[in-house]
């Protein structure tokens, strides 16, 4: 079969990526920038697939709870604002163990804050946002293509692992429109779940639930979770990097703000620069790998779009061994080539 | 001799953590009758609330899901959509069906989805102290009304089951109460019907119960049972609303 190529922006590649996933259930409720992936599931769900537009975040994130109950592949989309409303879900989900997908195209905070793209929501994602003790598995895909690639690898992590995915974009991403080449296997079939809920015709009856009222029971259950977290943490960690053996100045950044600093790393490199990039790709678990270097002298800029999130797991990362600095912007201002360079040349 | 009454399959062989004299005992019986009669018990799927019913699944005989407080319904909407001919329904409290669930009830019920709620109305939250529930009569005291409900502090008791039934999507709506054994057997047949409903694809159905809760009414069983006769029910008026 000849490989397909089409234009599309990253929230209608997200969808896409979905769909070629198996995901067979979709939720959502309207809100900027993001809409193009509801309507894009409203359109393009299959016949014997279910497309529900929900009342309100809180009633989509428990539409995804219930289907992902009852064994379907199942996703939700939303914004920041959405997203906040949806974290009581989002813990019950994680509480539970139900394999779902969220996407978070981010957008300017707090509160109603503004549609202008960000990434001020990476403590929320990668803290696991909601009450207790848990995490999700946080893919940042850094272009349409990659939305379209790690939709689909976030489906299969979270049956492997029986936990909520979150794919962390931004309203850039989002909205901007790049060739993606289209799978051509087959869509995936959804895993048995022997745990899901169908009636108990031949088994005893499965239960989907969170609670566990009587002494200890909780506690042994969390630690059942933090051992899957650790597991987690050993196998998932994903990152690109790149010119860092040389390096004197390491870009750390991801999403949107790793293709500004991509573009100023090979700017710099043409003119003899010694700039490398870590970009991680799982931001929960955040790679730990790439930032044990040899050389202490090397220095770390990390950028995002926001006020410096991600850079505190960057200092955990690198544990003192190497100085770190940060430049960041919010509430719809994004770090640009030029103040990038300016920022580099005075550390190298 | 032949055994004419015994205990539903539905049902595990359990005692309940329910205080006595407490509805909630009665109506999981009955629901859990109503789903052997009907031969559904290996099809069903059933929604516990948060609320006193949370570990409603400890003591049914058949797969069930927990749900956030008040989201019942939007779990339900999805299971069922997931798995169509299968039995789903929610089982629910005042606070968790008319206060901080309204919303996924209503358009639950407005999408007309092929569900069945049993709807358990005992005019106070339970599980965490009887406090103010939405059905709270006018002057009664609660722990968060302690002079009594106040039409002008609290506003008035809510009529959901009166609300949903004006809604297209809903086919039936019918209040029954625990009082006595002749309404409870009433209330048997209303849940019966409710699932019935859904075995034939008509639409929302919705069982509103009066069940007593002595413990935060203060009184007896036996007086809590006159309560819902003699006060309950005027404001609550039993029969078929849809």
């Amino acid at each position: 079969m000849l490989k397909q190529k089409i234009l599309i922006s990253g929230n209608e590649a997200i969808a896409e990526g979905a769909l070629q996933a198996g995901c067979s259930f979709y939720a959502g409720y309207p809100i900027t920038p993001q809409n193009e992936l509801i309507a894009y599931m409203a359109k393009h769900m299959p016949k014997k697939g279910i497309f529900i537009q929900a009342e309100s975040e809180p009633a989509a994130i428990n539409m995804v709870y219930g289907a992902s109950a009852a064994g379907a592949r199942s996703m939700t989309s939303s914004s920041s604002p959405g997203i906040s409303l949806m974290q009581e879900g989002i813990s019950y989900i994680a509480g539970a163990q139900l394999p779902s997908v969220i996407v978070n195209i981010m957008r300017g905070g707090p509160g109603l804050g503004n549609i202008a793209p960000a990434q001020s929501d990476y403590f929320q994602a990668t803290r696991g946002g909601g009450h207790g003790d848990y995490h999700l598995i946080v893919l940042a895909p850094g272009s349409a293509q990659e939305a379209y690639d790690l939709t689909q690898t976030g489906f299969d992590l979270a049956d492997k692992y029986r936990i909520p995915v979150m794919i962390l974009g931004d309203g850039i991403l989002g909205q901007m429109m790049e060739p993606v080449t289209l799978s051509t296997k087959k869509i995936k079939v959804n895993p048995a779940k022997s745990w899901a809920l169908s009636g108990c015709q031949g088994r005893k009856p499965n239960i989907a639930k969170s609670f566990f009222l009587r002494e200890g029971d909780l506690e042994t259950f969390n630690l059942k979770l933090q051992k899957n977290y650790e597991l987690i943490k050993n196998k998932e960690e994903r990152y690109e990097s790149l010119f860092v053996a040389d390096a004197k100045v390491i870009l750390v950044a991801y999403g949107t703000m790793a293709r500004i600093a991509k573009t100023v790393v090979s700017q710099l490199r043409s003119v003899g620069k010694k700039v490398g990039l870590i970009r991680p790709i799982t931001l929960w678990p955040f790679p730990q790998k790439p930032f044990n270097l040899k050389n202490k002298r090397t220095k770390f800029l990390v950028t995002e779009m926001s006020y410096g999130q991600m850079v505190d797991d960057v200092k955990l990362a690198v544990n003192g061994r190497n100085k770190i600095n940060f430049l960041g912007r919010s509430g719809g201002g994004v770090p640009s080539q030029e103040e990038l360079i300016s920022k580099i040349s005075k550390l190298l | 001799m032949e055994k004419i009454f015994s205990r539903p399959e539905s049902l595990y062989d359990l005692p309940t953590h329910y205080c006595p004299g407490c509805g909630h005992g009665i109506a999981h019986r009955l629901v859990a009758q109503v789903i052997d009669e009907l031969a559904v018990r290996e099809k069903t799927i059933g929604i516990a609330p948060v609320g006193c019913a949370v570990v409603a699944y400890d003591y049914w005989n058949f797969d069930c899901s927990e749900a956030a407080h008040g989201r019942a319904l939007a779990v339900a909407t999805a299971i069922k959509r997931v798995h169509p001919n299968n039995v789903v329904f929610t089982y629910q409290g005042d606070g968790d069906l008319a206060a901080i669930g309204t919303n996924e009830t209503i358009h639950a019920a407005n999408r007309g989805e092929n569900l069945t709620v049993v709807f358990i109305n005992n005019a106070v939250y339970g599980m965490t102290g009887g406090q103010l529930a939405p059905t709270t009569l006018l002057g009664q005291k609660t722990s968060t009304s302690v002079e009594g409900r106040d039409k002008e502090k609290h506003g008035y008791p809510l009529k959901i089951s009166e609300m949903l039934a004006l809604l297209p999507g809903v086919v039936y709506v019918e209040r029954v109460s625990l009082e006595s054994p002749q309404e409870v057997l009433k209330a048997k047949r209303a849940i019966k019907q409710a699932f019935e409903n859904q075995i034939n694809k008509l639409g929302f159905s919705l069982v509103e119960i009066l069940s007593p809760c002595p413990t935060y009414w203060g009184l007896s069983p036996k007086d809590s049972l006159e309560w819902i006769k003699n006060v309950m029910q005027k404001e609550f008026p039993l029969g078929r609303i849809k």
